[in-house]
C-alpha cells in the first residue's frame, strides 16, 4: 500500500450546545498521512485549534476500533462516512485525496439532541433497552448452561443481531429518523433464543411503545439503515420485529 | 498498618464455602435503606449495580461514557475461562487454579485465586440464561476453543465479540434494575474524589461532563470498578477514556496501590504507523494457534515478505522455545520481538515489526479440506482458495479489521504485528472481600491488583471481572454492611462534602487558569515515551531512575505550562482529559518507584539485572515473593508495605518453555 500525503479542507458542525444554533465553519488542514484514522484527522485538527487559542470540536469516541459504538459523524452526506460496513474511527484517510473538501455533521435526529458540536444525546437508546430489552433472570438463579441446548443456527442467528453497536447511524441515516433496525435488533436476538421466550410478546409491546413515546419516525423500508450500518445488521430483523409485534398485539386481546 | 488479606480459614477448596456460611447478613428490609454507590459499569460495575439492586440495595452507578453499555470491556476479543470441563479433556477448577497461579509467575495469592476459578462456571451459566449468544457447536452445545497456549479447551466465545456480547448482557441486567428503580444511573459523569466520614468511605463528588456542575453523592459503601491504567504509556489497546482516575483519587485518600509496575504488554497488536497513532489495535492472541511469527535472517533487509525465500526466514520463537513455538506466553514473545528489532531485524517502514504468517495453517488448511471431498491431487490455487475460506471463518472478523487499519490484504502478505501495552495486573490493594485499605471502599475487576500476578492469563480478565461482580462482592459486601444498618443516610450538606468538593472545585481552578502553552495531549504523550522507554518491555536500574527525574520534572511543568481551553460549566473533553493526564503523571512515577524496588523479572515485569545467560526472565522468590503495597505519604512520596506471599499448594517453580 502507497501512502502519501494531502491537503484537505473540513467543514464541520459547531454548535456551542444545545440552546444555540450551529453553523458549519471551514478548516484547512495540511500535510494529513493516508495512514491516519478519520478521528486521527480531527486529533491534529484539535491541537492546531488549540495551538491557536480555539475551541476545539467536541465528538464522542472512545475505543476506536469499531466496537463500543461511540463514534457518530455523518461524513459528506454518509454516516460514518463512504465506506461500507465501517464505523467512523475505522475509516482512514487513504479513502480520501488531496484537495478535497469534506463536510462533517452531527447525528441529525428529533430524538437525539446535539450536546455540542458532533456530540448528540443518545440516550432514548438506554430508556428503549430499559423498556425491555433483556431476559429477567437475577444472579445465582440460572441452571447449567448446557442443560438448554440451542441450534446453532438459531445461536448464531441471534448473534449476529446482538452484534449491534448501538452507534445510532441507522436513525441518523433514515430520512424518517426510524430506530426500527435498533430495535428490532434486540427483539430479534431475544426473539429467537429459548430464554427469551417467556417475555417475548410483553418485550416487544413495550420496547415499540418505549421507541415511540422517544419520538422516533416510522419506517417507510426505505432501507438506507441496512445500508449504512457498520455492522451489517439485516432488515430483516425489521420484519421479524413487526411479526413479533402483531402477534403481541393478538394475544394481548384476550 | 498491617496488611491482612483476610483469607478464611480450612483447606483451600473450602475457604470459600467457609466463608460464605458464616459472613454476616443484611435482612431484606435493611437493604432498603443502604445506599452503595458503584463507580464504573465494565463488566465488573455493571454485573455488580445489577446484582446489588436485585438484592434490594438502593445502587446509585456511574460511568464517563453516555451509556454503560460503550465500557472498555465491549472490546475483548478471545473469550472468557471457565472451569466447566465440557469438553472432557482434564479441566478442573484446580487446574484452572494453578494454571493462574503459575501464570502469573506466583505473584498472586492462592486464595483468591481459587475462589476466582470455583465460581467461573456460575458465570457461564448466567451469562447463557441472560441470552448471551456463544459460540455453539451443531449439536447445539456451547463450544469451547484453547487460548494463549493452554492444555484444555477452557475458553467460551462470541465470534472475536466475546466482551461485546457479556457486556451487553450485564447491561441489559442493569438496565432492568434502573427500570424498576433500583439502580440509578449516571452517565457522562466522572468520580473526583472519595469523602470520607470517620475513617470510613461515605459517598463521592461526582463531575457531570455535560453540564461541569460538581455534585455530592452519599453511600453505606463504595465501590471502584474504574479499570485498568494501561493509558499511562499513552498508547495501548486500551480505549481513548481509560485511566486511573477515580483510583488515583482513592489511593490519595489512603488506600493502598498494589503492584503498581505490572504491566502485561500484548505480542500481537498493529504497529505504531506514525506520530499522529492515538492508540494500537490488538489482533486477539488466538492468532497464534495458526500464525508464525518470523523476521528476515539479514538485518535491514528491504525485501517484501513474499520475496525473502523460506531458508532466509528466522522464525526465532519457534527457534528459541521449541516445546511452545508461537505459544509461548505473552510476556516471553513480547520481548523476543523486541529482542529481534532491537537487534536490527525488525520489518515494515518503522522497522518496530515482525511477521505474523498464516500462508502455512493456509496451505495445511486448503489440503485437509480437499482431502475430505477425495481430491489428494488438488492444485495449489484451489489448496489455497479452500484454506483461506477456513481461516476466514475463524478469524474473518480480525483480518478485516486488519485491512481497514493497514490497508494490506493479510491472506496475501503476512500481518505485521508489535507488542502494546494491554492489561495492568496492578490496581488497588484489595482483601479477599474485595475492600481496600479504607474501611468501606471496594475495588472491582482490573481496578484491583488482586487475582493475575505477574502475569493475567489470557480470557481471564472476563471472568475475573464477572466473578467480582456476579458472585463475589454481592456476599462481601453484605458483612461490612450488615453492621452499618444504623448508619442513616448522611445530608451530603456534611462538612466532608463540603471540603472534598471545595478540594475538587479548587484543583479544576487551578488547572483552568494555568494557561500556558503545551496541549494536554502533547504532555500526555511525552509521559507515554518515558514510560514506554524506561519502564516499558524492558526495565532496569539507571532507566528508572532517570524515568523518576523525568516524570518529576514533566509533572512541574505541567502544572506550571498546560494549556486548556474552554471554560468549566460546559462540556470539554480537554478538561476531562486535563486531570487524568495529572493523574497519570503521579501514578507513573509510582510505577518506576515500583519498578525500580522489584530487582527481579517476573511475569511481565522484566529487570534487565535479573535474567539468566541466555536471556530469560529470572525470579527472585527469596527476596520478592510479596505484594508491594504502596501508601501515599505526601507530594511524590509513597511508603512501601509488604504483603507477604505464601504459597501451599502450588509450589514456585521457574518457567521454562524450552
Ligand atoms: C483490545 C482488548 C481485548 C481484550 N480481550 C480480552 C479477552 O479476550 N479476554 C479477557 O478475559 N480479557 C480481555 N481484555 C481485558 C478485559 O477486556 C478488561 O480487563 C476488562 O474488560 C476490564 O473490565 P472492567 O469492568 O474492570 O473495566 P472497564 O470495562 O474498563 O470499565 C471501566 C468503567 O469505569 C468507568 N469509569 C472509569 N473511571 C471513572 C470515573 N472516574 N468516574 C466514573 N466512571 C469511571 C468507565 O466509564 C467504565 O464504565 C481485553 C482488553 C483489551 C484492551
Ligand atoms: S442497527 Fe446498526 S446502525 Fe443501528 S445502532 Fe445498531 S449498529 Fe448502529
Ligand atoms: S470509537 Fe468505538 S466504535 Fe468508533
Amino acid at each position: 500500500m502507497e501512502h502519501y500525503n494531502m491537503n484537505l479542507t473540513l467543514k464541520v458542525w459547531r454548535q456551542k450546545n444545545g440552546k444555540s444554533n450551529g453553523s458549519f465553519e471551514s478548516y484547512q488542514v495540511k500535510d494529513i498521512s493516508s495512514e491516519m484514522s478519520f478521528l486521527e484527522l480531527f486529533d491534529v485538527l484539535n491541537e492546531q485549534l488549540i495551538r491557536d487559542g480555539k475551541d476545539p470540536i467536541a465528538f464522542d469516541h472512545d475505543c476506536r476500533e469499531g466496537i463500543c459504538g461511540a463514534c457518530s459523524m455523518y461524513i459528506n452526506g454518509q454516516a460514518h462516512g463512504p465506506w461500507q460496513k465501517n464505523t467512523t474511527c475505522q475509516l482512514h484517510m487513504r479513502a480520501f485525496k488531496d484537495g478535497d473538501t469534506i463536510v462533517v455533521e452531527p447525528w441529525r435526529s428529533k430524538a437525539f439532541p446535539v450536546i455540542k458540536d458532533l456530540v448528540v444525546d443518545r440516550t432514548a437508546f438506554d430508556r428503549i433497552i430499559q423498556a425491555g430489552g433483556y431476559i429477567s433472570v437475577n444472579t445465582g438463579n440460572a441452571q447449567d448452561a448446557n442443560a438448554l441446548p440451542i441450534d446453532k443456527k438459531d445461536a448464531d442467528a441471534a448473534f449476529d443481531a446482538a452484534a449491534c453497536i448501538g452507534c445510532g447511524a441507522c436513525v441518523a441515516t433514515c430520512k424518517n429518523g426510524s430506530a426500527m433496525l435498533f430495535v428490532s435488533a434486540k427483539i430479534s436476538q431475544l426473539s429467537m433464543l429459548p430464554q427469551g421466550q417467556p417475555e417475548r410478546e410483553t418485550r416487544a409491546l413495550n420496547m415499540v411503545a418505549q421507541m415511540d413515546k422517544e419520538g422516533f419516525g416510522n419506517c417507510t423500508n426505505t432501507y438506507a439503515c441496512e445500508a449504512e450500518c457498520p455492522k451489517g445488521i439485516s432488515v430483516a430483523n425489521i420484519a421479524r420485529m413487526n411479526r413479533e409485534f402483531l402477534r403481541a398485539g393478538m394475544n394481548s386481546e384476550d | 498498618m498491617a496488611l491482612d488479606a483476610k483469607i478464611p480459614q480450612g483447606e483451600m477448596s473450602e475457604k470459600w464455602n467457609y466463608y460464605k456460611g458464616h459472613v454476616k447478613l443484611v435482612n431484606p428490609a435493611n437493604k432498603r435503606k443502604l445506599e452503595v454507590i458503584v463507580v464504573g459499569t465494565g463488566l465488573a460495575g455493571a454485573s455488580a449495580a445489577a446484582s446489588l439492586g436485585e438484592m434490594g440495595y438502593k445502587v446509585k452507578a456511574f460511568c464517563f461514557q453516555d451509556s454503560p453499555r460503550r465500557a472498555h470491556s465491549i472490546a475483548a476479543q478471545g473469550g472468557i475461562n471457565a472451569a466447566k470441563n465440557y469438553q472432557n479433556d482434564g479441566d478442573s477448577v484446580f487446574r484452572l487454579f494453578y494454571d493462574t497461579v503459575k501464570g502469573g509467575d506466583y505473584r498472586a495469592r492462592e486464595g483468591n485465586v481459587y475462589r476466582l476459578a470455583e465460581v467461573s462456571a456460575s458465570i457461564i451459566d448466567q451469562c447463557v440464561a441472560q441470552g448471551v449468544p456463544f459460540a455453539r457447536e451443531y449439536g447445539g452445545l456451547l463450544s469451547n476453543r484453547s487460548f494463549g497456549g493452554t492444555q484444555v479447551q477452557r475458553t467460551f466465545y462470541a465470534a472475536g465479540q466475546t466482551g461485546q456480547q457479556l457486556l451487553l448482557g450485564a447491561y441489559s441486567a442493569l438496565e432492568r434494575q434502573v427500570a424498576l428503580g433500583t439502580v440509578k444511573m449516571y452517565s457522562r459523569h466522572e468520580m473526583l474524589d472519595v469523602v470520607m466520614i470517620d475513617g470510613k468511605a461515605r459517598g463521592i463528588i461526582a463531575r457531570d461532563l455535560v453540564t461541569g456542575e460538581l455534585e455530592r453523592h452519599f453511600g453505606h459503601a463504595v465501590l471502584l470498578c474504574t479499570g485498568g491504567y494501561g493509558n499511562v504509556f499513552y498508547l495501548s489497546t486500551n480505549a481513548m477514556g481509560s485511566n486511573v482516575t477515580a483510583a488515583w483519587k482513592a489511593h490519595k485518600k489512603g488506600a493502598y496501590f498494589g503492584n503498581p509496575c505490572f504491566t502485561q504488554i500484548h505480542p500481537t497488536c498493529i504497529p505504531v504507523s506514525g506520530d499522529h497513532q492515538s492508540k494500537l489495535t490488538l489482533m486477539s492472541e488466538s492468532l497464534r494457534n495458526d500464525g508464525r511469527i518470523w523476521v528476515p535472517k539479514k538485518k535491514d533487509d528491504n525485501r517484501k515478505a513474499v520475496d525473502i525465500p523460506e531458508e532466509e526466514r528466522d522464525y526465532y520463537l519457534e527457534r528459541r522455545y521449541p516445546a511452545f513455538g508461537n505459544l509461548v506466553p505473552r510476556d516471553v514473545a513480547s520481548r523476543a520481538a523486541k529482542e529481534r528489532c532491537d537487534e536490527g531485524y525488525g520489518v515494515g517502514t518503522t522497522k518496530m515489526a515482525v511477521y505474523l504468517d498464516f500462508k502455512d495453517a493456509i496451505i495445511r488448511y486448503g489440503k485437509t479440506e480437499a482431502g475430505k471431498t477425495g481430491n489428494e491431487n488438488a492444485d495449489s490455487a484451489t489448496i489455497l482458495e479452500l484454506g483461506k475460506k477456513v481461516v476466514a471463518e475463524k478469524y474473518g472478523n480480525l483480518f478485516e479489521m486488519y485491512e481497514k487499519i493497514t490497508g494490506e490484504n493479510p491472506y496475501e502478505t503476512p500481518m505485521r504485528i508489535y507488542p502494546a501495552v494491554h492489561y495492568t495486573m496492578g490496581g488497588l490493594w484489595v482483601d479477599y472481600e474485595l475492600q481496600t485499605t479504607i474501611p468501606g471502599l471496594y475495588s472491582l475487576g482490573e481496578a484491583n491488583f488482586s487475582d493475575h500476578g505477574a502475569n493475567r492469563l489470557g480470557a481471564s480478565a472476563l471472568m475475573q471481572g464477572l466473578a467480582d461482580g456476579y458472585f463475589v462482592i454481592p456476599y462481601t459486601l453484605g458483612n461490612y454492611l450488615a453492621d452499618e444498618i444504623r448508619t442513616a443516610s448522611i445530608p451530603t450538606n456534611h462538612p466532608a462534602f463540603e471540603q472534598a468538593e471545595k478540594e475538587v472545585s479548587d484543583r479544576i481552578n487551578r488547572l483552568m487558569n494555568i494557561k500556558g502553552s503545551q496541549s494536554v495531549e502533547s504532555m500526555h504523550k511525552r509521559l507515554g515515551k518515558i514510560m514506554w522507554d524506561k519502564c516499558g518491555m524492558a526495565r532496569n536500574e539507571q532507566g528508572l531512575k532517570t524515568a523518576i527525574e523525568e516524570i518529576k520534572q514533566l509533572k512541574e511543568e505541567f502544572w506550571r505550562d498546560v494549556k486548556i481551553p474552554g471554560d468549566i460549566n460546559e462540556f470539554n473533553p480537554e478538561l476531562d482529559k486535563a486531570g487524568r493526564v495529572a493523574d497519570f503523571i503521579e501514578l507513573g512515577l509510582l510505577m518506576c518507584m515500583d519498578a525500580l524496588n522489584k530487582n527481579e523479572s517476573c511475569g511481565g515485569h522484566f529487570r534487565e539485572e535479573s535474567q539468566t545467560e541466555d536471556g530469560e526472565a529470572k525470579r527472585d522468590d527469596e527476596n520478592f515473593s510479596y505484594v508491594a503495597a504502596w501508601e501515599m505519604k505526601g507530594d511524590n512520596a509513597w511508603e512501601l508495605h509488604k504483603e507477604p506471599l505464601s504459597f501451599e499448594i502450588v509450589k514456585p517453580s521457574q518457567r521454562s518453555y524450552k
